[in-house]
This record gives C-alpha cells, sequence and structure tokens, in this order.
C-alpha cells in the first residue's frame, strides 16, 4: 500500500515492511514515522516531529531483523533516529517480543526516579507518560516492590518568572532545550549535571526568557515544566477545549481554547502546518487574563448630569443614536474602529459610517499613519494576496523593510527561522541595526536611518533580488515618508512579491471591509463611481458621499477643532495614536462621543454613550493574516450578555433609521455579516495607482538631536496583556540603545528628551547602531514614546542622567 | 611467543618493549631522551612517503584501534574522504579512564614524544594541519607533561610549519577534560573539545565525515599512535610478525591486583595471563586466582580457568570477553565479588552521562539491588532481577557506557552466581572481610565463613 502521497512527484519512495505491513515512504523518513503510516503508534518520549532527532529516552525501540542489506541488528534499534531503507524490515512492540520487553524495560527504568504524584500533578490526564505507561508498561514497579530510594529533588524552580520546572517529573528528553536552541533560537535552557542528577538548568544570570517559552510546557511529555498561570489551576478532564484563533497580532496563529465553567483557563497552541506548525508566542498562550480584569465593562452606560450610568441595552442604542443622529448635521461624525476588530466588525462598522452616518470618516489605525500609507494600502495591500507562509520556504530571499518579526509578528519569525534553518533562506533587513531577532535569523543588514528607509531601499544590495524574492513592509513605514513609495517601486523593479504586514489582528482585515476613508467594502475604491454605486446597490441606498473621507489624523484634528459633531471610537488605546494628547483633546473637545469598548479606558471615562462589546472569547469572527488568509474562529463562551461590535453597531443603527438616518445595517450576527460580505464580493474594477511621495532629500539631517528609532517589544504595556504579572515579568525590559561611543559618553542611564517630553531609562550599548540614531521601545514605560517623549518622525537629545 | 620474537625487541622473555623501550633512560619524558633512543627518525621516513603510503603501511601492519574496541587503524584512516573540502583532524583519545586502565597515562608520563612523534605521522598519513590531543582533566601531571613535550617539539621543529623541512604544516593542541568517563567515548570527547556538554553524539554521520567541528576526523587512542613511529620505523612486516593472526603486534598490560609485581607489560598479543602473572612474580603469596577482567571493568570478567586464554581480541572473544585496554585486575579468593561489582557498578552511576534512560536509570537501579546484597540484604529474585535489568540495558542504551554498565555484574552471575544468593542473608564483609584482601594483611589472610 502507498500510505503517502508524495507531495512532488520527484519524492524517491522506498518500501519497507512493518509488522509485516508493506508501506512507501519518502526516503530519510524515520521509522516510527513510517510505522504511523500504517497506524501502529511506536512510543516515544524525546520523538518529536518539529525538532531534530535525539534517540534519548529509548522508548521507541524496535527490532530491525532486516536493514535493508540482508542483514539484521543485533540489537534493538531506536524508530525515532533510524532512517528506513529501501527492503528494511521492522518488527515493532505488536510482533516482536524483543522489541516489546526493550520498551517495557525503558518505561520500568523511566519509571524508576519518577515520582508518583500524578494526582496533583498538571499533566494527569493528558500525560504521554502517564498514557504510554499504561498501553506500554508493566503495572507493577518491581524499583518499588524492592524498597527502591528514588532521587528527590525540591520541588520546583523558576526558569522564567512564568515557567517553572519540577525536576523530579523530568525524564531530560530534551525536548524543551531543543526547541529552545532549534526553534526559538534561544537556548537559555540546557542539561546540567549528569547520570540521574542531570537536569535541565538556566545560567544564574540568564533565566529562560524567550518570547516561546510556553511551548516548552505544551510539548513537555512528562509535568516537569508548568507555567505560574495554569499551575494547579484544573485538571485537563474538567477542561473543554474549542479551537480558535490568536487576536493578538497579524499572524493568525491556530490556538486552543480550554475553559471550564465558562472561564478560560488556559490556552495551547492549535496544530495548523500551513500557519503556526505547532507553536504560538508566549502573548498568545499567556495573555488571556484582559478580558477577565475587574474594569471589564459588562453593562451599557450613558451620561447623564455629567456622570456615567448604568443603562439597558435599547436606552443605550437610543442614545447614542440620538447623539449621532445630531452630529450628522453638525458637522458629521468620525469613526475610529481601532485595530482589533474580526473583519465582521469592521465591516459593520464600515457600513454603519456609509449606510447611517453618511460620512467616509472611518479609519481603523489607531497608531503613527500618513497619507502615503493611505494610498499604500488602497494600491498596493487591499486584495492583494501574493504571499503565504509556506512561500518562505521556497523564497529563496526576503526582504524585511520596517519590520521586527520577532517583537512584532511572533509567528512569521519562527517561520523565517524555520525557513533560514532548513530552506536556505537569505533574510535581508532594512533597519537601523540588526537586532536579536533579526541576528537569530542570520539576517544581513540594510542601515536605514529611521525616516530615511526610502534611501536604504535605493541601495545597492537591493537592485536586484533573485527571482521569487518576497519583501514583508511593516507597520512603521508609515513614519517615514517615501518609504512605501519605495518598496512599491522596488517591488516594481524586481519583480519581488510584496506582503504588508502589520501588528494588530484586525489591522488586514479592516482594509478590505472597507474601514479606511479611501476604501469601500471588498476593496473599493471610493474614488471610482463605479465601486460606489456597486456598493450602494448591494446595501440598498441611494448613494455614497463622492468624496474619500477623513484619515485617523485628520479626524482626530477635525474632532478638536469642533468640525466634528461627534466621535464613534471603537477598541482605541489614546496612547497608541500619534499624538496622545490630541487625541484626548479630540475626546475632550467633541461634543458626543460613542465608545464601544471591552474594558475602562480613557475612551469610556469620557464617553457619553459607553457600549460594553464581547471578548473574542465570546463571540465568532474572522480575523485575516497579514497573507491575506482569512482565519474564522467560532464563539468559546456562551455568554448572552456580550454583544459583538456589529451587533450593538446594529442595534445603534436601527435606532439611526428610525431617526431617518439609513435603512438600518441590515444583520445583527455574524453568520448575516458573513453572508453579505460574500454576496458584495471583491472588487474587479481597475484599483488606483500609488500617488508616489518624495523621501526627505539625500544627506545628513540639519535638525539638531539624533534619529529616534522606536518599535513595540512583543510584550509590552499594552492593554491585551494586562492580568498576568507573571507573564509581563518576562517582557523585556524597557532600555535605551545607543551606540557604544554614546554610551561611553553619557554612561549607564541616558536622559531622551524630545518635542513631548523627556525619558530617563537605562542604557545598553548596540554596537551596530550609528551615533546618531538611538533606539527606544514604544511601550514599554512611562506613557510610551508618543506621549512622553517625541512625535513619529521627530528628533530627540540624549544627556546622561544619575538614575 | 619467543620464537615470534625479533632479536632487536629486547630480552625480557615474552616481552617487547618497543613502547616501553626508552621508560627507563633518564630523564625519559625529554627531548634529548628520546631522540638518543632514535626518536624522530621514523618521522623523516614517513615525510619520505606518500601519505597514502603511511596509511597503506599502518594497514599493511596489521595494527588494531587499542582503546579497546579493536578497529583497524590503517582503514579508520583511509575513510577519511579527501575530497571533503573541509580540514581535516587528527584527536588522539587520551582520556584514559576505565577501571584498571594504566597504560596511556604512564606512556605520556614516560615518553610523551613517541606519542607526539606518532601524532605527526598520523596527522601526515590523513593530510590534517591541526591534531588535539585530548587528555583526562583528572591527571594535571600528565598534562602539563604532554604540554612540555609539545613546546619541545615545536621548539625543536618536529612541530610546527615546514616539519623537517618537509613543507608540511601541522598545530597539535593539548586540551585538558573536565572529569568525566564518558568523554573517553570518541563522540561525547568531540563534543567536550568543541566546548560543549560530554555527550555521545547521534551516529551517523561517524567523525570520519563529520565529526569534529562537522569535519572529517581520526579518532585515535594514545597507545595506536604511539605505536606508529614503531611501524614506520621498523616497517608493516616487523609489526605484523608480532602477534596473532588477526591481532597483530604488541600492547601494554596493565596488570593490577593481587600479583607480587603489578604494572604496565608490553607483550606481543596473544600472550596469556598464566604468562603476565608469571611474569609479575605470581599471585599475592598464599593465595589463589579468583577472577580477572581482561580489559576493564567494562569487560566480562574471566576466572582461573581462564588463565591460557590467549590475550588477543579473538581469544578474549571466545571465551566470553573482550580484550578492551588490557586492564587484568587480578582478584585473588580472598575478594568478594559482590562488593568488587558493587564497586564497578557505583562508578557507572556515578559516570553515566545522564543521556539515556537505561543508563542513567538502571546504573541507579543496579546500584540499590547489589548494595543490598552486598548488606546480606537481598530479596528473593534479585538475582533474576539483575538479570533482567541488564538485559534491558544491555543493547538498549545509546552508547557503549550503559553496556559496559552490565558486563561484570552478568558475568559475575555467571561464575559466582552463589555469592550473589549468599548476599540474601550474609553480608559479603561476613564471607569475605575487606582487610584480607588489603597489602596489609598477614600473608595466608583467608576468606570468612563462607569458603
Amino acid at each position: 500500500m502507498t500510505a503517502v502521497d508524495p507531495v512532488r512527484a520527484d519524492v524517491e519512495l522506498v518500501t519497507v515492511t512493518i509488522d509485516g505491513v508493506s508501506v512507501q515512504v519518502p526516503k530519510d523518513t524515520l521509522v516510527i514515522r513510517a510505522a504511523e503510516q500504517i497506524g501502529v503508534a511506536i512510543p516515544r518520549f524525546c520523538d518529536h516531529p518539529l525538532l531534530a532527532p535525539a534517540g534519548a529516552c529509548r522508548q521507541c525501540l524496535v527490532d530491525v531483523p532486516d536493514a535493508g542489506n540482508g542483514r539484521g541488528f543485533p540489537k534493538p534499534q531506536a524508530s525515532c533516529t533510524l532512517p528506513v531503507a529501501d527492503g528494511m524490515v521492522v518488527s515493532t512492540q505488536l510482533t516482536s517480543e524483543v522489541a516489546d520487553k526493550a520498551q517495557q524495560g525503558v518505561m520500568e527504568l523511566l519509571l524508576v526516579n519518577h515520582p508518583l504524584d500524578c494526582p496533583v500533578c498538571d499533566k494527569g490526564g493528558e500525560c504521554p507518560l502517564q498514557n504510554q505507561a499504561m498501553s506500554n508498561g508493566r503495572g507493577e514497579s518491581r524499583f518499588a516492590a524492592g524498597g527502591g530510594v528514588k532521587r528527590t529533588f525540591p520541588k520546583p524552580i523558576n526558569l522564567s518568572p512564568q515557567v517553572l520546572l519540577d525536576r523530579e517529573r523530568c525524564i531530560v528528553c530534551q525536548r524543551c532545550t531543543r526547541f529552545a536552541a532549534e526553534i526559538a533560537g534561544d537556548p537559555f535552557i540546557a542539561l546540567v549535571e549528569r547520570g540521574a542528577r542531570q537536569q535541565i538548568g538556566i545560567a544564574e544570570d540568564a533565566p529562560f526568557l524567550s518570547y516561546f517559552a510556553g511551548n516548552t510546557i505544551q510539548i513537555c511529555p512528562v509535568g516537569a515544566l508548568t507555567s505560574e498561570s495554569y499551575r494547579f489551576r484544573s485538571r485537563p478532564f474538567d477542561l473543554v477545549s474549542t479551537p480558535s484563533v490568536a487576536e493578538h497580532d497579524a499572524c493568525g496563529a491556530a490556538i486552543r481554547v480550554d475553559h471550564r465553567r465558562g472561564r478560560v483557563m488556559r490556552r495551547l497552541a492549535g496544530d495548523d502546518p500551513a500557519v503556526n506548525q505547532e507553536w504560538i508566542t508566549d502573548k498568545d498562550r499567556f495573555a488571556f487574563a484582559y478580558a477577565t480584569q475587574p474594569d471589564r465593562l459588562t453593562y451599557p452606560r450613558i451620561r447623564e448630569d455629567g456622570e456615567l450610568r448604568p443603562a439597558s441595552w435599547p436606552e443605550a442604542f437610543a442614545v447614542a443614536a440620538r447623539g449621532l443622529a445630531a452630529a450628522i448635521g453638525a458637522g458629521g461624525v468620525g469613526v475610529l474602529p481601532g485595530g482589533r476588530l474580526t473583519a465582521e466588525d469592521a465591516y459593520a462598522y464600515a457600513k454603519l459610517a456609509r449606510v447611517s452616518l453618511g460620512t467616509h470618516d472611518v479609519d481603523f489605525r489607531a497608531r503613527p499613519l500618513s497619507a502615503e500609507e493611505t494610498g499604500f494600502l488602497t494600491s498596493h495591500v487591499a486584495l492583494r494576496r501574493e504571499v503565504e507562509y509556506d512561500d518562505l520556504a521556497t523564497a529563496g530571499t526576503v526582504v524585511l523593510v520596517g519590520l521586527e518579526p520577532e517583537d512584532e509578528a511572533g509567528t512569521l519569525f519562527l517561520r523565517l527561522r524555520d525557513a533560514v534553518r532548513h530552506a536556505g533562506l537569505r533574510v535581508l533587513t532594512v533597519a537601523p541595526f540588526l537586532s536579536r531577532g533579526s541576528g537569530k535569523l542570520d539576517a544581513t543588514l540594510v542601515r536605514a536611518i529611521p525616516g530615511r528607509e526610502a534611501e536604504a531601499l535605493a541601495a545597492a544590495e537591493l537592485a536586484d533580488l533573485p527571482a521569487g524574492a518576497i519583501v514583508l513592509a511593516g507597520e512603521r513605514l508609515a513614519t517615514s515618508p517615501g518609504a512605501l513609495t519605495a518598496v512599491a517601486a522596488l517591488v516594481e523593479r524586481t519583480g519581488a512579491r510584496l506582503a504588508w504586514v502589520p501588528r494588530r489582528a484586525g489591522d488586514r482585515g479592516a482594509i478590505e471591509a472597507g474601514c479606511l476613508p479611501t476604501l469601500l467594502p471588498g476593496g473599493r475604491p471610493v474614488a471610482d463611481a463605479g465601486a460606489r454605486v456597486d456598493v450602494a446597490t448591494g446595501w440598498g441606498v441611494d448613494h455614497l458621499p463622492e468624496q474619500p473621507g477623513r484619515d485617523a489624523d485628520a479626524i482626530v484634528a477635525a474632532a478638536a477643532s469642533g468640525d466634528l459633531g461627534a466621535l464613534l471610537v471603537g477598541g482605541v488605546d489614546p496612547l497608541d495614536t500619534a499624538d496622545p494628547a490630541a487625541f484626548l483633546a479630540a475626546l475632550d473637545a467633541v461634543p458626543f462621543l460613542v465608545s464601544l469598548e471591552l474594558r475602562e479606558s480613557e475612551v469610556t471615562r469620557r464617553a457619553d454613550v459607553v457600549l460594553p462589546v464581547a471578548p473574542v472569547t465570546d463571540r465568532a469572527g474572522t480575523f485575516v493574516t497579514w497573507e491575506g488568509r482569512p482565519r474564522p474562529f467560532e464563539q468559546v463562551l456562551a455568554n448572552p450578555a456580550s454583544l459583538p461590535d456589529l451587533r450593538v453597531l446594529a442595534g445603534i443603527a436601527d435606532e439611526l433609521a428610525a431617526l431617518g438616518h439609513g435603512p438600518g445595517l441590515g444583520f445583527r450576527t455574524v453568520e448575516e455579516v458573513r453572508r453579505e460580505m460574500t454576496e458584495l464580493g471583491p472588487w474587479d474594477g481597475a484599483r488606483p495607482a500609488l500617488e508616489p511621495v518624495a523621501a526627505p532629500a539625500a544627506g545628513s539631517d540639519e535638525r539638531p538631536g539624533v534619529a529616534l528609532a522606536t518599535w513595540r517589544q512583543l510584550l509590552d504595556d499594552a492593554s491585551l496583556q494586562a492580568g498576568d504579572e507573571h507573564l509581563a515579568a518576562t517582557a523585556r525590559p524597557a532600555v535605551v540603545r545607543v551606540s557604544p561611543t554614546v554610551l561611553a559618553a553619557l554612561g549607564e542611564h541616558v536622559e531622551l528628551t524630545g518635542d513631548r517630553g523627556s525619558t530617563t531609562l537605562p542604557a545598553e550599548a548596540e554596537p551596530g547602531l550609528p551615533d546618531d540614531v538611538v533606539w527606544v521601545p514604544t511601550r514599554s514605560s512611562g506613557r510610551g514614546v508618543w506621549a512622553d517623549l517625541a512625535s513619529p518622525g521627530s528628533r530627540v537629545t540624549l544627556k546622561g542622567a544619575s538614575r | 611467543m619467543s620464537d615470534a620474537t625479533p632479536t632487536d625487541v629486547g630480552t625480557a622473555g615474552p616481552l617487547t618493549p618497543v613502547l616501553t623501550d626508552t621508560w627507563d633512560a633518564e630523564r625519559s619524558w625529554t627531548l634529548a631522551a628520546y631522540e638518543r633512543k632514535g626518536g624522530y627518525r621514523a618521522l623523516d621516513v614517513a615525510l619520505g612517503m606518500a601519505p597514502d603510503d603511511v596509511i597503506a603501511a599502518v594497514k599493511d601492519s596489521g595494527l588494531r584501534g587499542r582503546g579497546g574496541a579493536g578497529f583497524p587503524t590503517g582503514m579508520k584512516w583511509s575513510f577519511i574522504p579527501q575530497d571533503n573540502p573541509k580540514p581535516k583532524y587528527l584527536v588522539v583519545n587520551a582520556d584514559e579512564s576505565e577501571p584498571g586502565t594504566c597504560k596511556d597515562i604512564p606512556l605520556m608520563m614516560a615518553s610523551p614524544h613517541t606519542l607526539v612523534e606518532g601524532v605527526v605521522i598520523a596527522s601526515y598519513a590523513i593530510r590534517a594541519h591541526r591534531a588535539f590531543i585530548y587528555v583526562r582533566g583528572e591527571v594535571v601531571h600528565v598534562i602539563r607533561r604532554v604540554q612540555a613535550a609539545v613546546a619541545e617539539a615545536y621548539a625543536a621543529g618536529h612541530l610546527g610549519s615546514d616539519i623537517h623541512g618537509s613543507g608540511y604544516d601541522l598545530e597539535v593542541v593539548v586540551h585538558a577534560g573536565a572529569g568525566a568517563y564518558i568523554c573517553g567515548e570518541e563522540t561525547a570527547l568531540l563534543e567536550g573539545l568543541e566546548g560543549r556538554r560530554g555527550q555521545p553524539r547521534l551516529r551517523p554521520p561517524f567523525p570520519a565525515v563529520a565529526g569534529l567541528y562537522a569535519s572529517p576526523t581520526v579518532i585515535n587512542n594514545v597507545e595506536s599512535i604511539a605505536s606508529v613511529p614503531a611501524i614506520i620505523g621498523r616497517g608493516a612486516a616487523w609489526f605484523s610478525s608480532l602477534g596473532t593472526e588477526k591481532s597483530k603486534g604488541f600492547g601494554i598490560f596493565s596488570l593490577s591486583g593481587h600479583v607480587e609485581r603489578p604494572g604496565a607489560y608490553e607483550a606481543p598479543l596473544g600472550i596469556t595471563l598464566r604468562e603476565l602473572i608469571d611474569l609479575a612474580g605470581g599471585v599475592r603469596a598464599g593465595h589463589g586466582l579468583k577472577f580477572w577482567t581482561p580489559g576493564g571493568s567494562s569487560t566480562p570478567i574471566l576466572t582461573a580457568e581462564h588463565l591460557d586464554v590467549p590475550l588477543d581480541f579473538e581469544g578474549v572473544g571466545a571465551a566470553g570477553s573482550m580484550l578492551g585496554t588490557r586492564a587484568l585486575q587480578v582478584f585473588d579468593e580472598t575478594v568478594s565479588v559482590v562488593r568488587c561489582v558493587l564497586r564497578w557498578t557505583e562508578f557507572y552511576k556515578h559516570e553515566s552521562c545522564g543521556k539515556c534512560t537505561p543508563c542513567r536509570e538502571g546504573t541507579w537501579w543496579l546500584v540499590q539491588i547489589l548494595t543490598r546484597l552486598d548488606r546480606g540484604q537481598g530479596q528473593p529474585g534479585d538475582v533474576e532481577q539483575l538479570l533482567d535489568l541488564c538485559d534491558n540495558i544491555l543493547g538498549r542504551s545509546f552508547c557503549a557506557l550503559g553496556d559496559g554498565a552490565t558486563s561484570p555484574i552478568t558475568s559475575a552471575i555467571r561464575y559466582f552466581r552463589e555469592e550473589f544468593e549468599a548476599g540474601m542473608h550474609t553480608a559479603s564483609t561476613e564471607l569475605f572481610p575487606p582487610a584480607a584482601s588489603t597489602a596489609f594483611a598477614p600473608v595466608g589472610a583467608g576468606a570468612g565463613a563462607g569458603r
């Protein structure tokens, strides 16, 4: 039988006989995997299909009476390290007494020093050791019966603030150390000591601070590794598991949400070979407590006599609609949905803005942006789907521009690293310096002074790119004049494929959903009359405004200057925006403010109507990855009081319709939105061209100070990471990175001063940084760079500080 | 044996002092003493040959690895792929740690230049320009001596660039181990040499293809390499005229324990323990041979009935053991085999690297069973359990350390099962008072009640 369909016709197949069953598998397949093809499960611990073979646990021993050359192996062989050979004959535990005894023997030995604390162990019930001891071990322990004395260790020690190690339970299979070294590139854990005292350890001054550390807990085949956040919280058999999609970045990692009695207990990586393989970031794994914080909004509120008071949903809808209706005639309503929305929610915002509020003033971007970016998203991102994760392995060359995958797109980082290690991928990064993450990708630096990426994109290294190359552009390029124009020119010039990689889960989906002042749903350009008619017809309205709307910055400016009658704000953290003070001033200035939020915020505190919305666990939806891949997910927890944004917006739209504004949204559920989006379909007409933006003139910057490089670290002060102190403790600390020369001149602490204030941070030398560039994390200290230090694209001055 | 011994090889009966020939010289470890005895002349011969001819000569000599496994040295060298563009390396395994083995360390103490000369010739043959001598970390005096010899050799032009005007360059690094028996295993040694944790590597790839720094690497025992100058200097035919049909040449036999004159005896392979004990003045006066190891504790023990087994690879193998490192530990009738096996097993437990389950956990368990047998507190079924446990370790562990740990146990039970059975009720100290085994015991002090 042929159990494996060869992926490509040129894969060489060999025929082996396992337990009397002949099977064809690709050359170099390991015996343990060939056996899986005929449904024979050989017990194993150290083996993991995504890790290099170790042969350490010896649990998977099989008998090989014929190695393919007519001769057998005299001793049982570890099937996890033995590649198949044509004509090989293998007898597993099912047909060979030798193999069965060998496996039983190893299992008995594994249990010699393993504590009998299964009843209190987190892994109990989902433990490969427990399960396989039942299936392939003996019921009685001769070691215990003979009065054997087990080796003991003090109970758990911290490998990191989040990950704990119970050394007694550890069977030193090295899955965790191999993951750390091979997959994450963070070899902070290693074997120490020897013999029965061999254990996993860390260096005294270097805890296991990896963004991906949580994966080791999941692949640990015993209960040796546990997390502070889940340890002793529940038993696997009490949990209900629901597949879902991570909401923390634009990578769309598959996750499994384990919950008990309406409460999420933990999240695990889902198995999706096309996306995240079997790995997720620690943010995807541990950052879920935000949804259950005490400040979570659970009922609508309306402002009365200056104070917010509880209100019923119908009352809140009506009050919101009245306020918005009044505003329509008094300058209009600006809509700021934020970047964390599902595609369905984004569609609801886009439709509400056009149909009920009669405006294109809608923009999902809650971060520094530019008109150039608006144009780029319209012309080069919407409806464009040229790159998928799997393409990274065949691309040959990937150019990262203004993108730090380890911090900004963890799943993408791991896939890039996988391609670098196994497919010979070459990574070029257009960045101010070679970051730690880029180092793990063996990336070559194409140095760019922040704000002058356009200049770097014209560098000789990028004059020509080999066929198949991929350019990945980060959202930070919005702050660099001419950079996106240069990216467009680069792909035009070289024929490289392009993808735009935003940080937030909702960003990519919001574009095609129409949450841009220049785009209607389906990627239809507002400027195109045909597109407007298309959408107006689909929505059953007479016409749509002809002129593109304001972008988020312009909306904020208009609100602040009194030009807008109201703002409708979704999940936007003012501190994330390009000018937090201006944003808050706009909220204060605007006559009417409606806020759709999960938790209390600076927006809800200023709002006239506060409408609580459902967290991702309480509703179905779709995130669209940076590739453009839809990642639908279903509801995890049934919570009738928890309404998704689209249902809230539908309620407001219905009230607006009653007041004569639009026909309403025509949907109330996710399924209805999905149906409508499918019916509307994508735009197939002409796409607008990119309006080029000139890069700053070459030569040195005459402005005083040094250039400011900044991006957000994976773990920082973001609101979706609230509630897990252990996770927060694994974040990289806020430091300012300067060149060694500058560090020598200024000392261990540096005070930065920009156009918005001063910040003092510990300094670290970054050898690759030019003297006139400084790096700080965007949201890791205080209120963040944009609120406390400087405006995007501005320069800062440095001086030494005592502390 | 004497008829196979050419006249130029000394006169001490069956002994063939070649490696040990210079050990009695004044300050034998110095370059001057070595050169006075003709040192570094074989190097000139070798450098005048084509490298492949050197390999062929070593092949023809029939030299088999002296580190225990007995793999033909010339064949190992010929496995180095010369079309591989990576550098080739020679690594000398001088991590002598096998209990009972005492040949490489005295050789390096007494005549380090024999090793250094062999290193140059072997490196030249495999076209390596860098060689490493990995010396056991605990023997600091030996490390110093080898370092000094290497420095002398550099100064005299035997090492470095353009050696002896031949145009051949070689750098030699003396590396000190960090105290782990496992690093005698060649791939663990390579890991240690690379600065990593000393644990055996997965094979394939074999070191000849991807060894040190993933480059083609030959790893040879000290004595193997030290034998090379003599082979080149006196000819392969001379070497192969010594020894037996499939075990050519001579070797150092480390005789220890209950013999009158323990020491390193260099003799052709195929000599018997009876002959060696005679040379050593017999078993301790007033006592008789009880059991012995042919090649260190990792080789199954033998008894008095094996006194006439030829000590070559085939002969010892036919007797159910292994020639190993020719570490002949002799135990007389005052010794408790249970206690002896317990000590060895404790050693393996201490030295198990921890990588694989059978060795790591098995030695932990074996020690517990043997301890209670040693104390006379054994339980019914313990002997069977020991045998079953050994069966679950032998051939199931990652490297040979686990296999070696079972050898003394299974072989001791084979020959002295009744002593293990006695462990159910009587402590070994009662049956075999330890004092009787000591060097200071009065002559004729015997075993206890159990005999």
